[in-house]
């Protein structure tokens, strides 16, 4: 009976946890953002700053010939973007003022393909549409993550941020748990870092291969044993959403090297 | 349809020593790993690169499959006429890409 009654008070404080809102979440104080670049070994930070032999760099040099192709179509982006797109990866994602939703930029890329291009939109990781990612984000390379939090995108932001402070899957983490309240501690061989997107679209040594910030959310989800949502899905660009705005003035980096 | 990515300097004097680069995108599936239903991932790789200037082969390398996805590789030639360096990378099935830049020796 002393048994059952301990596992039952157990459970009762278990189930106080999630209800004890009094205690905020710890915040990432602004002074200590780093960017993921900071973890890496010099080997991989050499990578990333090779002007010339940075892997991401071959996905830019085709995003580059893709913005200025008319193959496909009889209107290239480089037609209306004319100045290129400095800056522009930096404010992403941003909601869009005629529809109202929240778009990051391979949601961009392919409402303008839709919209102004008449083509069909492009798949997510499909090497197209990482090219065009790549290229358009690697505009802004060294210039701080600005993105608007308020009016429309306030739901957007408090949805990303949900998603980012509930614990999830087999392990019951949430993504809080490791950027916010261990980053800089070891798990397994590896340093766990603090969680920002500013190298994204980014080439994994883990993948061979650039890919996506919504490729790596799925990477996390399933590391902590959680069904990760289907690319594209609101709530993983929401989650983008709140990542910038917590990296706020980090300098973009894509494409970065990453483990 | 593979990019290429090639640094030759432009310019160079009689007889002066260049570095030159070359890197490919290429997945380089060893043919050792599994998919995610136990399968096994067929090889393909690249397995021949070849370089010419001034009509010689001045550089190649057979490559197995212990090399690396997207592979660089930098080597050094003596500048000694003007005209164009060619790369060549083939693969298992005698797939070829190729691309080639030009040096002027004053």
């Amino acid at each position: 009976m002393i048994r059952v009654a301990s596992v039952a008070v157990c459970l009762g404080l278990i189930g106080c946890q999630p209800g004890t809102n009094a205690l905020a979440p710890a915040e990432l104080p602004g002074s200590e953002i780093r960017s993921g670049y900071t973890f890496l070994t010099p080997d991989t930070q050499a990578l990333q700053d090779d002007a010339f032999g940075n892997p991401g760099l071959l996905w830019v040099d085709r995003g580059a010939d893709l913005f200025q192709s008319v193959a496909e179509s009889e209107t290239a982006c480089a037609a209306c973007h004319t100045d290129g797109l400095s800056g522009v990866a930096a404010t992403y994602p941003k909601t869009d003022p005629q529809s109202g939703l929240l778009l990051n930029l391979e949601g961009r890329i392919n409402q303008c393909r839709t919209e102004h291009q008449g083509l069909t939109p492009l798949a997510y990781e499909s090497e197209a549409l990482l090219a065009l990612t790549a290229y358009i984000a690697n505009q802004s390379h060294g210039q701080p993550s600005q993105v608007e939090i308020t009016g429309p995108a306030v739901a957007a932001y408090e949805k990303g941020r949900d998603y980012f402070l509930t614990r999830r899957g087999q392990f019951n983490l949430s993504c809080q748990q490791c950027h916010t309240e261990n980053w800089g501690k070891q798990l397994r061989g590896d340093t766990i870092s603090q969680g920002h997107g500013n190298g994204f679209p980014a080439y994994r040594l883990e993948w061979q291969s650039l890919g996506s910030l919504q490729r790596r959310l799925r990477d996390c989800d399933t590391g902590v044993r959680a069904e990760p949502l289907p690319f594209g899905d609101e709530t993983y660009i929401a989650l983008e959403l709140y990542l910038s705005a917590r990296s706020q003035g980090l300098e973009l980096e894509s494409p970065a090297v990453r483990r | 349809m593979a990019s290429i990515r090639l640094a030759v300097p432009d310019t160079a004097r009689p007889d002066e020593v260049i570095e030159i680069k070359a890197l490919i995108q290429h997945d380089m599936e060893s043919g050792f790993r599994r998919g995610s239903r136990g399968e096994v991932i067929p090889r393909d790789i690249i397995t021949r690169f070849e370089c010419r200037y001034a009509g010689n082969t001045v550089f190649a390398a057979d490559f197995q499959p212990a090399i690396a996805a997207n592979p660089i590789l930098t080597f050094y030639l003596r500048a000694t006429v003007s005209g164009p360096i060619a790369f060549e990378w083939t693969d298992q099935n005698g797939n070829q890409w190729s691309d080639q830049a030009s040096i002027e020796v004053t």
